[in-house]
Formats: C-alpha cells, sequence, structure tokens
C-alpha cells in the first residue's frame, strides 16, 4: 500500500517538475509580452505543484519527510512568485522576485555584511548577553530572600505585555546613536524573561532529589550547582532562546528610533523610504536567517548541555 | 491570620516594597543624573546655591536627562485634563488612536489564526507543508517586515487605520495559530474515540470536543499576541507622516528633545499593553470560569 503511495507522489513530482521546466522555458524576455495561453499554463503547473505537496504529504515514514514537504513547499512558493511577478510585471516596489534580492544580497553584500556586524554582533550579541546574564545572576542572587521573589515575580511577569522596546528613544538620549543605545533596550528587554525563567527554574528540582541533598548534609552551594541550577537549565535555554528573538526584534526596532547610518533596521526603515525593495528584502533575510541560526545554535547547546534531561531526550 | 492577612503579606506588601524601592531609586537617579546641568543651566548663573535648592531643582526641570515620577504624573495628569478629548495634545486621544489599530488588528489575526490552525488539523497537507513554516517564524523578526507592509498597503492607496492593524494582525497571528493547533490537537485519544463511539461527525467532534478543550492553550497565545499587536501598532506609526498614535508621540517627544512627554508615551503605552492584557484576561476568565483548574 505504500509503495502504491511513494509511486502516486514520484508521478505527481515528475509532473509538476516538467510542467515547471517548461513554464520557465516558456517565460518570455525583459518588456516582452507574454503569450495568451500563458496563464492557463501558470495555473496548471499551480495545480501540479499543490498535488506534488499533497502526494508527499500523505506519505508516512522516515522522519525526514516531514522536513522535505516543508521545504517543498517552500520551493513551490519560490517558483511561483518568482514567474508570477515576472509574468504579471508585478511593481518591484511592491514584491520584487526573489531573483532580484538574491541580486541585491550578493552585489550589496559589503553594505549588508557591515549592518550584519553593527546590529547582530554589537547591539545584539552584547545586550543578549548582559541582559540574560544579569536575569540569571538576579534570580539567583534572590533565590534565599523569598520576600524579594514574591515583590519581583509579579512585576517581572507583567513586563511581557508591555512594549518596552518604546524607551529605545530615552536611550537614544542617554546613551547616544550607536550600539550602546540599542545593546541597552535589548539588555532591558532579555532581562525580565530570563529572571521569570531562573526563579522557575530553580523551583523545578524534585521533593526527592532535595531531600536526597540534605541527607548528603550538602550545603546550600553543593545543592544549587549539583541539583538545582542543572535541574533549572531547560528554563534557562527556553529563555535564552525566547531572548535572541526578542534581542533582534528590539535592536531593530530601535534602530527605527535613530542610528547612525548603518545597522539592519537602519537599512530596512530609510531603503523602505527610498522604495528599494530589493535590498529591504536582502536585509529581512539576513535578518531572518540571523534568527533561525542563532535558535538552531542554542538548541544544539541545550542537547550538549542539558543532554540527559528528559525533555531533551524525549526531542532527541 | 485571616486568608485576607495572608494575602497581604504574601503577596501585596512584598509588591509594594519593591515598587517603593523602584520610586526611591528613580529620585535618587534623577537627582544624580540632572544634577550637572542643573548646576550648569541654573544655579551657577546664579551664584551661591545650598543642597536643598539643588535638590529641588534636578526635580523640577524643564529638560531633565531623566524626569522625576512625579513631573510624568503631572505631566500625565494635565495632559489628560487640560485639553479636550479629541485634541492631539490629550494623550488619551493617542491611546484611542493605537488601540484602535491594535484592537482591529488582533480580531482578525486571531479570527484569521484560528481559522488556519482548523484548516490545519483537518488537512494533512497543510499541516506537513505549512506548519513548519508558522512554527519557524517565530525564531525570526517578524516585526520587521513591517515598513514593507507600510509601503506597499501606502502604494496601493490604504491610509489610517488599515496599514496598521495589517502589522497588528499578522504579528498576533503567529502565536494564535501556533497554539490553536497545538490546543485542537490536546483531546486524548479516548475522548476522540468516544465521539467516534457516538457516530458523531467530524463537525461535531470539533464544535464539541477539539474546540473548547484548544481554550486553555489559545488564551494565553491571545496574551502573547495582543502585546506583540500593541508593539506592532506603535512601529507602525513611526515613518513620518503619522500625527497621531502613541508610537508617533514618542517620535515627537525625541525630535523634539521634551523628554517628560517621551516618558509620558512611554508610561501611558504600559498601560495601555496592562489594559488590553488584563480585558484578555478577564474574557479568559468568564470563558473558563465553570473549568476545573
Amino acid at each position: 500500500m505504500n509503495g502504491g503511495r511513494v509511486r502516486s507522489a514520484l508521478l505527481a513530482l515528475g509532473l509538476a517538475l516538467l510542467a515547471a521546466i517548461g513554464l520557465w522555458l516558456a517565460m518570455p524576455g525583459e518588456g516582452a509580452e507574454p503569450a495568451g495561453w500563458m496563464t492557463p499554463a501558470f495555473l496548471a503547473t499551480l495545480v501540479l505543484a499543490g498535488w506534488s505537496v499533497q502526494r508527499t504529504a500523505a506519505l508516512d515514514g522516515q522522519r525526514w519527510l516531514g522536513t522535505a514537504t516543508a521545504a517543498l513547499f517552500g520551493l513551490w512558493v519560490l517558483f511561483f512568485w518568482q514567474i508570477g511577478v515576472t509574468l504579471y510585471q508585478v511593481p518591484r516596489v511592491l514584491l520584487p522576485a526573489p531573483s532580484f534580492i538574491l541580486q541585491a544580497l550578493v552585489d550589496r553584500w559589503d553594505v549588508l555584511a557591515g549592518d550584519f556586524v553593527q546590529t547582530v554582533l554589537k547591539a545584539v550579541l552584547i545586550g543578549w548577553a548582559l541582559g540574560s546574564g544579569l536575569g540569571f545572576a538576579v534570580g539567583v542572587a534572590i533565590d534565599r530572600a523569598p520576600f524579594l521573589q514574591r515583590g519581583l515575580l509579579p512585576i517581572a511577569s507583567l513586563t511581557s505585555t508591555v512594549p518596552l522596546v518604546a524607551v529605545a528613544p530615552i536611550a537614544v538620549m542617554w546613551f547616544g546613536f550607536e550600539w550602546p543605545s540599542k545593546a541597552a533596550v535589548v539588555v532591558l528587554m532579555t532581562f525580565f524573561p530570563m529572571l521569570v525563567s531562573t526563579l522557575a527554574g530553580l523551583q523545578a528540582a524534585g521533593r526527592l532529589e532535595r531531600e536526597l541533598m540534605q541527607t548528603y548534609a550538602a550545603s546550600y552551594g553543593r545543592a544549587l550547582l549539583d541539583l538545582r541550577l542543572p535541574a533549572a537549565m531547560p528554563f534557562i535555554f527556553s529563555a535564552l532562546k525566547v531572548n535572541a528573538t526578542l534581542a533582534l526584534i528590539g535592536a531593530i526596532v530601535a534602530e527605527f528610533f535613530g542610528s547612525p547610518t548603518v545597522g539592519l533596521g537602519f537599512r530596512i526603515s530609510t531603503e523602505a523610504a527610498r522604495m528599494n525593495m530589493a535590498l529591504v528584502w536582502g536585509a529581512i533575510v539576513v535578518a531572518a536567517v540571523t534568527g533561525s541560526v542563532a535558535y538552531a545554535l542554542l538548541v544544539q547547546l541545550e542537547r550538549r548541555i542539558a543532554f540527559w534531561h528528559p525533555s531533551v531526550r524525549a526531542a532527541a | 491570620m485571616t486568608t485576607d492577612a495572608v494575602r497581604w503579606h504574601q503577596k501585596v506588601l512584598p509588591v509594594a516594597v519593591v515598587l517603593a524601592g523602584v520610586a526611591v531609586l528613580w529620585y535618587v537617579a534623577a537627582v544624580g543624573l540632572n544634577a550637572a546641568g542643573a548646576i550648569e543651566r541654573v544655579l551657577a548663573p546664579k551664584g551661591a546655591y545650598t543642597t536643598g535648592d539643588l535638590i529641588s531643582t534636578t526635580l523640577n526641570m524643564q529638560r531633565p536627562v531623566l524626569p522625576a515620577p512625579h513631573q510624568v504624573a503631572t505631566d500625565l495628569w494635565s495632559s489628560m485634563v487640560d485639553w479636550p478629548l479629541d485634541s492631539p495634545r490629550n494623550l488619551l486621544y493617542h491611546v484611542a488612536v493605537t488601540a484602535e489599530s491594535t484592537l482591529v488588528g488582533f480580531v482578525l489575526g486571531t479570527l484569521l489564526g484560528m481559522a488556519l490552525a482548523a484548516a490545519i488539523v483537518h488537512s494533512r497537507t497543510l499541516d506537513r507543508a505549512l506548519l513548519p513554516w508558522i512554527v519557524a517564524s517565530q525564531t525570526v523578526p517578524v516585526l520587521a517586515i513591517a515598513p514593507i507592509v507600510l509601503v506597499i498597503l501606502g502604494s496601493l492607496g490604504f491610509s489610517g487605520v488599515a496599514p496598521k492593524a495589517t502589522i497588528a494582525m499578522y504579528l498576533c497571528f503567529f502565536p494564535v495559530t501556533v497554539a490553536m493547533v497545538q490546543g485542537l490537537r490536546a483531546p486524548q485519544r479516548i475522548e476522540t474515540e468516544l465521539m467516534h463511539t457516538y457516530a458523531a461527525s467530524r463537525n461535531q467532534a470539533f464544535w464539541m470536543l477539539r474546540l473548547p478543550s484548544a481554550l486553555p492553550f489559545l488564551f494565553p497565545s491571545l496574551r502573547v499576541a495582543i502585546a506583540a499587536g500593541l508593539v506592532g501598532a506603535m512601529v507602525a506609526e513611526l515613518p513620518t507622516g503619522a500625527q497621531a498614535g502613541l508610537g508617533a508621540r514618542l517620535l515627537t517627544g525625541s525630535y523634539y528633545g521634551n523628554t517628560v512627554a517621551i516618558w509620558s508615551a512611554l508610561v501611558m503605552s504600559a498601560l495601555l499593553g496592562l489594559a488590553l492584557t488584563a480585558a484578555v484576561a478577564g474574557v479568559e476568565k468568564l470563558v473558563l470560569r465553570r473549568r476545573p483548574r
């Protein structure tokens, strides 16, 4: 039965691929009117592509099939974006073709690399490390002060509902246009999630394990290092992952409020005002790839450090 | 101890102490940060001054580096009382503008997210092809495409609430979709099999089993979504052209170096965020009131 499914998926994929190649070869040159039969051909290829995704999604078995289906879908979206935008001559201001975005990425890579260094390596990385580190340090420091915990925790939880990034204009006034003002915004945004997670994580060790530590006559510090901090690791890593995205958002949005003439947020806002959309999309691709890579790296790090934890073992 | 006394000692007192500590620190920081400017601009030209003069000057400056809490409170209050509600000098007017686009975007984004989640749960193709992308989008700063949305909608002739609400909408959409898919899949096998033995149709199973069991997943994501939508609406107000809204207010404040106005707008946006989240939490309590915890 599965063999039949595989055969029909392969058939659908082959037909869709043939249609796509045909469509690609039949594309009119720059500025030329497309032939009248192009629209039906476009729609027919669209249907075939949809069918190929549906047949691939129906396959059971290996885990990589899920990733493959999503990747196939993404590739088809890119393909029809490219073909559709060129075929119907969508203005570049509205939606540049993926090839133009790629072109902008290649041609202006020196500009984008400068923006990446300015925003990611300076503001985001330093702000993220400082904010997360401070949140962790404060969380551990007030571990033995339940009064302070009960006072800080409700306030720290409420900050997630407050648009903290709006402190950007104040940060610019205090720390200037350069990256320290962006890092300051990032510190503020990442501090509270880490504080909340650290406090929650330190409570995560089970009662049985704590009592075992007590029977060993382990000091507070020993129990913290050997039991409670390791047990807090999944909480800390989830805060690090959330903070990575928050830090990128914070730095980019803070640059909308005022920045030197370099930086991803600056690039996005000024090039959008100049209608140079290919470069705007290029900057967004850089930001998106940075976010995904940072997340993937943190997941890898968690697997290395908290490999023993049930939540990590279940995921692997 | 009575339960009220316990509540007081366990919850209210610690928070009050921490808040009081923050206020004290704020005043100390205001004196420290403003001292240099106060001496240079106000006190030194007049000659000799006492420490008392210095402190009272630093806390009541025109353009302080850090305004004191009472200055922000006075500015907030006078802006709400001294001007009519439809005047751009009244902060409540800006709150209304921002809240409107946030709420419109929030409602649309939530409906869209719930509809897509229902489709994903019923379609294996969408589940495998689309859901991974939506989940992955949570690691990406999607707010960064806000300027693009503004340019596209602007060149299509949309203005006013529509572009801002669109940005708030797509920011709300992602967390709601992910949580809703999780929630719709939450029913245990035994419960779905019970529906099966009742010969319930897919439709009935959706409305009677899946949707109710998705609600505890939905509401936390709604709180995340409305906070994200507020940030989106405020960011959408930044580019030149937006005359109204808390985001525009922040930008004009920083443009003219009016620190008290920036802080007032900041406090106001924090209050708006808290109010919107409280509203969602209120609805949650109302809807889930019969559920055992």
